[in-house]
């Protein structure tokens, strides 16, 4: 899926995709296209044991272990969460474990959306990071091929 | 009671408004619009001020010492008591006791009239539309006791079915705890004929005032509730400082809540005796600071009028639902025919959070989610509403900025 370059490149590309807009609404807008982008996520994936918790809307997040590599698939019924997630799929999607468990996200504070970070309670932007390293972290240990990376 | 108390003043919202320091910021480039105030309401200079004052002046600890700052900050302390006392009309100041919030008056009934006067097969009645404070330390109680929950049902404009809470009264009624004001829908609720009705059936009432004492006039004693509970952050005073009225015959029957000092009388190796009420309940050091500068949030309500606050709002509450029914897939959730300060809503094919996210850009503020109702939105089979609640400082203006962004909304989001 991450054919694409590291992390830390994903990460910036992203960047520089938000520097194109000047408005929040515009950025926002992008967002929510992105979310619109996310494959769909089969009805089968939306258990209650798949549900990020912390999260205003309902956000579930599944993990497939592949070849070493971490493939997320993700849904929300609110679209700018959705969008949100979308973006940690693209930067994290297909990494080993122990990059995502390194990874520090910083672009997240650069586009401008800290304050979803801060708003754990009603936004879900940190659970959702948290579920996706919580993944990262139950595969690196069940997998010693993964921490050896 | 204070001279000031009584001088009307007509309502000058530019005036006011230059009340609020808060108000002049901005949010997202853009000046603040606050549409949150059923969740807490913003503080005059007054207010500020009154905190200001008593940290740089008089703080002391109160009730036992014999010192100047001591007593002065005693005296303050026990005026907010006396105003209190007389903003809802009770008959005594021991009635009044302090707490942190409606949430810990409530927990004091439940606790100590509850776990007296509760047993096995009795009856509580709540609503559907209570906030969780007023819902899950009943259920607990209810659960702990083996005691039966019922639940008033709503209509759908938002409305208690009254054939439903008659037909629920029997003589294993115990307690009726009823919310005056839905903040999740704005609904007066018709509590005179509530109590009168479990009076009837000998049933303690409790209401839980949070969101009427800033709009409504209280009068415990016409009311005739046994307990009466409300938090001074939703009447422009500060957080941390609640009020539970209740009866003096109920309270003195009642054991202590917490226990240690300020609530004793002697304490020896053999036994403790209690301290007369309210102190009774008060154990511990007291939020001193905020109950005295709750006194200045009294003070400005009173200043504005009640009277006076409720016509704006009313009026702005009006245009409010009239201005937003007109936004494409917008429904209004709450239409009950007795209604103050809350618009909530949903719109087709936009999440509420979404909602939320997006006016917060425009540098306005609502609420969204279940808003500590979630029995109330299974009702409604909705996850929950956005929810516009407002205050006296609110505008005209403020109303048609939200409708704008309103529809700015809408257009991002069903692109
Ligand atoms: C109706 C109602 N009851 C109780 C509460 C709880 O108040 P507090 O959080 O101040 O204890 C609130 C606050 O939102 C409320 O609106």
């Amino acid at each position: 899926m991450n054919e694409a370059g590291s992390i830390l490149e994903t990460e910036k590309e992203i960047v520089e995709e938000f520097a194109l807009f000047d408005s929040w609404d515009d950025k926002y807008e992008y967002i929510i296209d992105m979310g619109k982008k996310l494959d769909p996520l089969d009805p089968v994936f939306k258990t209650d044991e798949n549900k990020v918790r912390g999260c205003q809307s309902s956000v579930w997040l599944a993990a497939d272990f592949q070849n070493g590599k971490l493939y997320y698939k993700a849904d929300s019924d609110a679209l700018i969460v959705k969008g949100l997630i979308s973006m940690l799929i693209r930067v994290l999607s297909g990494r080993t474990p122990v990059e995502i468990l390194e990874a520090k996200l910083d672009f997240i504070r650069e586009i401008g959306m800290t304050t979803h970070l801060a708003q754990t309670r009603s936004n879900g932007l940190l659970s959702m990071v948290k579920q996706m390293k919580n993944y990262a972290l139950a595969y690196k240990i069940k997998d010693p091929l993964a921490s050896k990376n | 009671m204070n001279a000031a108390l009584t001088i009307p003043r007509t309502l000058d919202i530019t005036a006011i408004r230059q009340e609020f320091p808060i108000l002049n910021r901005e949010v997202k480039g853009r000046p603040l619009i606050y549409l949150d105030n059923a969740a807490t309401t913003q503080k005059p200079q007054q207010v500020i001020d009154a905190l200001v004052s008593y940290y740089s002046n008089y703080n002391a600890n109160i009730h036992r010492g014999i010192h100047t700052l001591a007593e002065e900050a005693t005296a303050s302390f026990e005026q907010t008591r006396d105003i209190v006392q007389a903003f809802i009309g009770a008959p005594s100041r021991e009635e009044i006791i302090f707490t942190k919030g409606t949430t810990e008056s409530i927990n004091l009934v439940a606790y100590c009239w509850g776990r007296n006067n509760i047993s096995s097969g009795d009856e509580i009645i709540i609503s559907n539309m209570e906030h969780h404070s007023n819902f899950v330390p009943w259920q607990l109680l209810c659960q702990e006791k083996n005691a039966v929950l019922k639940i008033i049902p709503i209509d759908d404009n938002g409305e208690l079915v009254m054939e439903e809470y008659e037909k629920m009264l029997t003589t294993r009624t115990k307690l009726v705890s009823i919310v005056h004001v839905s903040n999740a829908l704005g609904t007066v609720n018709p509590v005179r004929k509530i109590i009168s009705l479990a009076h009837a059936v000998g049933a303690v009432v409790v209401v839980d005032g949070a969101q009427s004492a800033v709009h409504l006039d209280i009068d415990v004693q016409e009311m005739d509730c046994d307990f009466f509970a409300f938090s001074a952050h939703k009447i422009y005073g500060p957080t941390g400082v609640g009020v539970l009225y209740g009866k003096k015959a109920l309270l003195e029957a009642m054991p202590p809540f917490q226990s240690g000092g300020e609530m004793i009388k002697d304490v020896s190796i053999e036994k403790t005796s209690f301290n007369d009420l309210p102190y009774k309940f008060e154990a511990g050091t007291p939020n001193i600071a905020d109950v005295i500068a709750f006194r200045s949030a009294i003070r400005f309500v009173l200043e504005c009028g009640k009277e006076k606050i409720r016509r704006h709002e009313e009026e702005l509450l009006d245009y409010a639902h009239q201005e937003l029914e007109k936004i494409p897939g917008l429904k209004i959730i709450g239409k009950a025919k007795e209604k103050v300060s809350v618009v909530s809503f949903i719109i087709e094919g936009a999440h509420p959070q979404d909602i939320g996210i997006l006016l917060d850009n425009r540098g306005i503020a609502v609420r969204t989610g279940h808003h500590c109702a979630q029995p109330l939105m299974d009702r409604f089979c909705i996850p929950g509403t956005a929810r516009v609640s407002l205050a006296v400082y609110n505008t005209k203006y403020e109303i048609d900025e939200l409708v704008k962004g309103l529809h700015k909304v809408v257009k991002i989001l069903s692109k």
